[in-house]
């Protein structure tokens, strides 16, 4: 009896996780993987502007996490050949146009992201350096590779 | 009879020619208003130049840092009029070298060029006509400051009947004048400041807000956002009505304008990415004014369609 039970739920598990691996909704998954980093630029941009005291554990834990989720950006994966349109997409035909360029980006934020952890700013100072080398990457990705919908 | 109605023909043509000669003449700038411009400074000229985003479209293509205060040109805007190029002003001969101020003042205020015609408002001189002729001296001595470039910019490609430039003088009856957009009453120091920022140099109109068939401003619906001017997409509503900024507190506008981020932490895209890079260089009592204005204008609802 449990054995027929684990026969019939093997292919059930087997499509989760097959459509996990997949990524079965490309825009969806790229889509939370921006808001994701938007929320690690809330906790840091506030201390960046001065409205928060610095707090250097706080600073690392948010940078780290803007690194793992920008090391998650795989351009094959979340933007493939047929994701172009569909959803609330605002990613501009370009990602696709220029393939190269994009790639080349977001390897760029990839390597910018891990440069600013691997400091772990101390003081104010250096953090609003790292902060600004890095954070330079949404607005120049965002110039050429983002359309504005609404 | 015959040979009447033809003289009639002949005589309403040459007066419709005169009369479009007439009206579609190009004017330029009271001599008297530029004589009372004292010298340029160019310390002051370097805040117009990024007050007036000169650097976006008239550096080269995808230049950063140092390389976007060479002026070369060659800057496409692919509009529904066609390609607009922009030209090298940078100060060589290819470029505005031998322009003296006043010619300057009179493509800036006027949009006419020393030779007399008439430029696409794709350069927006319907926004910079609002502009002091002081910093229009200032901007004169700045740019004189800036590396030459020798490049010679492509002709614009555009479809008739844009091709006509006399044609724009009618255009410019109807669109071009040196007239605050709004009236606030009550206006502090820094919403009049704002004001001037936004509505002249900064001429945040030319693509927030909505233009008519033949590409005029619909100043009924200010800053409500538009569709892009040039490719797909949207340029936001930045006034508080219902897809605006109302949420955001000016100091999120200060913000925003400095770093690129908005209160959600999104980031600016578009070609706002390089008005920011402009922004970032104002002093930040000049970003406090243009929140200060922007919270202050009248609310309308998104200029643009729903997708």
């Amino acid at each position: 009896m449990k054995r027929r039970i684990a026969f019939a739920a093997a292919p059930l598990l087997a499509l989760a996780v097959f459509s996990a691996a997949a990524g079965a909704d490309p825009i969806a998954d790229r889509q939370a993987l921006m808001k994701d980093q938007g929320k690690a630029v809330g906790s840091l941009a506030p201390i960046a502007k001065g409205e928060k005291p610095f707090d250097a554990a706080a600073v690392l834990a948010a940078l780290n996490k803007l690194n793992d989720d920008a090391q998650k950006i795989d351009p094959a994966k979340l933007f493939p050949v047929g994701s172009e349109t569909g959803g609330e997409t605002t990613a501009s035909p370009k990602i696709w146009e220029d393939n190269a360029g994009f790639v080349a980006a977001v390897n760029k934020y990839k390597a910018d992201a891990t440069a600013a952890a691997a400091a772990k700013p101390q003081d104010l100072a250096s953090f609003k350096l790292a902060f600004a080398q890095v954070s330079q990457n949404c607005g120049a990705c965002h110039q050429t590779y983002r359309i504005k919908k609404n | 009879m015959i040979r009447k109605l033809l003289l009639l023909i002949i005589v309403v043509a040459i007066a419709g020619g005169a009369g479009f000669w007439f009206l579609t003449a190009p004017a330029r700038v009271d001599p008297a208003k530029l004589a009372t411009a004292a010298p340029g400074d160019a310390k002051r000229g370097e805040s117009v130049f990024w007050a007036g985003g000169c650097a976006s479209c008239h550096a080269a293509p995808g230049a950063s840092g140092d390389a976007r205060l060479v002026l070369a040109g060659g800057h496409e805007l692919v509009t529904p009029f066609g390609t607009f190029v922009t030209p090298n002003i940078s100060p060589s001969d290819k470029g505005i070298g031998k322009w003296s101020f006043e010619d300057l003042a009179n493509a800036m205020l006027s949009g006419v060029s020393p030779d007399g015609r008439h430029y696409y408002p794709a350069f927006p001189y319907t926004s910079y006509a609002r502009m002091q002729v002081q910093d229009i001296a200032d901007l004169y001595a700045y740019l004189k400051t800036l590396p030459p470039s020798d490049n010679v910019a492509a002709d614009h490609r555009l479809s008739f009947p844009f091709t006509i430039r006399r044609g724009l003088g009618l255009w410019k009856r109807l669109y071009l004048s040196s007239d605050p957009v709004l009236t606030i009453a009550d206006a502090t120091d820094a919403i009049k400041r704002g004001q001037y920022l936004v509505e002249g140099p900064g001429h945040c109109g030319e693509c927030h807000t909505p233009r008519n068939a033949i590409g005029g401003l619909d100043k009924t619906r200010w800053l409500a956002g538009a569709k892009a001017p040039e490719g797909k997409g949207v340029v936001p509503n930045i006034t508080g009505g219902e897809g605006g900024i109302d949420s955001w507190s000016e100091k999120d506008i200060t913000y925003a304008l400095e770093s690129g981020f908005t209160p959600d932490f999104d980031s600016l895209g578009g070609s706002m990415t390089d008005v920011v890079l402009n922004m970032a260089h104002l002093e930040p009592a000049d970003r406090e004014a243009i929140a200060a204005y922007l919270k202050a204008i009248p609310a309308h609802p998104n200029g643009f369609p729903k997708p």
